[in-house]
């Protein structure tokens, strides 16, 4: 049971800390995130990545609240069934939201976990914040 | 620092194996509870654990406000004024005049009740409550606040929007600062987007996702009380002709005379609120913003609103046949077993897997940490499920209930919520009476007692103007 131990050790880093991007409403109600990079961060992200991610997350949201012929014609559809279509069928801002659940996995995998960082998908957190966990530096044996 | 090796974190291979669903799950509600305390034998849904007050049913996959309001009433009138139609007003309409009459108002009918199902059933766009480590990071923000020179009141926070100052409030409850047009609805105890009001009769808010069925539903049923209202005023005039009177014409169709004054006294009511209601989603208000007089510059400021498009064609559009937003509580997802965190997720057949490695990911590496803070908050709430409240405890604003047989209840509880809420002052100045038995009893105010502490309020004055001011202009166009 030695192994699982550490290897238990090694594979459930500890979390150092949370860092929440809030949400930006300049722009009224519609979903978007500040851009603003957080300074916990500087050490382990560039700040150009962590906009490029928050940029790309805005743009997505914005793409399923659009308002749109497609998204008017799905509304006018709807009334005319009495609603009962949103039974059946998956709506665009379900669509979008699975493109971004496969975009944080994404990124997850490519930039955020090599560097000790995990995004958490907003719609987990009600679309109020982005939160980044930060977890412990596990460098063994680093001399520092 | 760069070259210290950070363990790298795959995401997939931190998954714990998560708890398959049974093959049987209790539907309902209470069965549940009493496995609250110990440790659960099967993984539970988030529904089961949900702290606001609402109830479930068929797992989660319908939901209302903990206090039904008078929705069994709503349903039953329109089932009987209906069913008395159909019965006794068809036959002789089909015969006399034409065989459509029972299809306009069959179909009328169809679309009034699947229309207030869904206004009742579903989440109205509640907002999950915020996780403590998210609680814990704003208590921060809000006591060291930026060096800014002028520093707004506590728990308040001020954003730009469109050019527009709006002040954004701290919920105690959910432990965040409300997105703008949320409102916390004290009935429910969820804070709500784009929060309308909380409607008795249909038993739940109307907020953000199910505005466009409430106004479907509430045109509807204007249009079918109005089409009851007619056919039956043409039966009864045409069994009325030759000479034979009113009275012969009722008691050979008695039904008609209940429907009669069923539809007499609901149809200005109903037709009100739908003129009401068509006025805020042309200029994209809510009800609570109406309320509040938020946009409407009584400061003397130059203030606008900030959401509306400007154009009454693209409110409309915006708000009925916009995007649907999904539901943000995540109320047939799994809790992650041994873990109570408040996660919300969409409320779609998504496997809910790869999300759920990542909760595992911080809830596991963390098992010492996170366990006690997130443990608690959250299962020392109640349960809120399976109680059905029998006592319905809003006293306030609505005059019109008075004559019903629970004149406990209200209608619009949106200006009540603000008082409870916020605790200002601000006079109710308006009601939205849904009342089918009497809108005399609308437009001069009875006042009845208030229970509710917090607020001073001068029912009189405000309530009539407003509300009268409102009708009269909707009414105009309708008559």
């Amino acid at each position: 049971m030695a192994e699982t131990h550490s290897l238990q050790d090694l594979q459930q880093p500890a979390v150092s800390s949370k860092v929440f991007v809030q949400r930006d409403y300049s722009s009224g109600t519609i979903c978007k995130f500040q851009t603003k990079f957080p300074s916990e961060l500087e050490s382990r992200l560039d700040k150009q990545q962590f906009e490029e991610t928050i940029q790309t997350l805005n743009n997505l949201y914005a793409e399923a609240e659009k308002l749109g012929g497609k998204s008017y014609f799905e509304g006018c559809l709807a009334c005319l069934t009495a609603y009962t279509i949103f039974l059946c069928m998956e709506t665009h801002y379900e669509k979008v939201l699975k493109k971004i659940a496969r975009y944080i996995k994404d990124q997850n995998e490519k930039i955020y976990a090599p560097r000790g960082l995990l995004l958490t998908d907003p719609i987990e957190r009600g679309l109020r914040v982005v939160e980044i966990t930060i977890f412990e530096d596990r460098s063994i044996g680093s001399g520092r | 620092m760069k070259n210290c090796e950070y363990q790298q974190i795959d995401p997939q291979t931190l998954q714990t194996p998560t708890p398959t669903p049974p093959p049987h799950l209790h539907g309902k509600e209470s069965k549940q509870r009493e496995e609250e305390e110990e440790e659960p034998k099967r993984p539970r849904r988030k529904w089961e654990v949900f702290p606001g007050k609402n109830r479930f049913y068929c797992d989660g996959r319908i939901m209302l406000a903990r206090q039904s309001g008078v929705l069994p009433l709503t349903l039953g009138l329109i089932l009987v004024t209906c069913g008395l139609f159909f019965v006794f007003d068809c036959p002789f309409l089909v015969i006399h005049l034409t065989s459509c009459i029972p299809f306009i108002g069959g179909s009328l009918f169809v679309f009034v009740v699947i229309t207030l199902l869904q206004t009742s059933f579903t989440d109205p766009g509640i907002l999950p409550r915020a996780t403590p480590d998210e609680a814990a990071d704003i208590e921060k923000q809000i006591d060291n606040p930026g060096n800014s020179s002028y520093r707004p009141p506590p728990r308040t926070k001020e954003v730009l929007i469109n050019q527009q100052v709006v002040k954004l409030k701290y919920c105690f409850t959910c432990k965040m600062f409300r997105p703008p047009r949320t409102s916390h609805c004290s009935l429910c105890d969820n804070c709500v987007e784009r929060f309308d009001h909380h409607c008795p009769w249909v038993g739940n808010c109307v907020g953000k996702r199910n505005y466009r069925f409430f106004y479907t539903f509430i045109v509807s049923l204007s249009f079918l009380t109005a089409f009851i209202f007619g056919c039956v005023t043409t039966h009864l005039a045409l069994r009325a002709q030759g000479g034979k009177g009113l009275v012969f014409a009722l008691q050979e169709s008695p039904g008609s005379a209940v429907e009669l004054v069923i539809c007499f006294f609901s149809v200005w009511s109903i037709l009100g609120l739908s003129g009401f209601h068509t006025y805020l989603v042309a200029s994209n208000l809510t009800t609570n913003e109406d309320i509040k007089g938020s946009w409407s510059g009584k400061g003397g400021e130059d203030v606008t609103n900030p959401y509306s498009h400007k154009n009454i064609f693209i409110n409309c559009c915006t708000v009925l046949c916009g995007p649907m937003p999904p539901s943000l509580i995540d109320r047939r997802g799994f809790l992650p077993s041994d873990e109570s965190a408040q996660t919300s997720g969409v409320d779609i057949e998504l496997p809910s897997a790869p999300s759920k490695s990542e909760i595992n990911v911080c809830t596991q590496g963390t098992k010492g940490l996170l366990e006690s803070a997130t443990r608690s908050p959250l299962i020392t709430t109640s349960c809120p499920q399976g109680k059905p409240q029998a006592a319905h405890t809003c006293p306030d604003i609505s005059p019109a209930m008075n004559s019903d047989p629970s004149p406990e209840v209200s209608t619009s509880c949106g200006a009540r919520h603000i008082m409870i809420s916020h605790g200002d002052t601000s006079p109710q100045r308006h009601t939205k009476t849904r009342s089918k038995r009497s809108k005399r009893a609308a437009l001069h105010i009875p006042n009845p007692a208030f229970d509710v502490p917090v607020s001073p309020t001068s029912p009189d004055a405000g309530l009539g103007s407003k509300s009268g001011a409102h009708k009269g202009a909707s009414f105009a166009p309708l008559h």
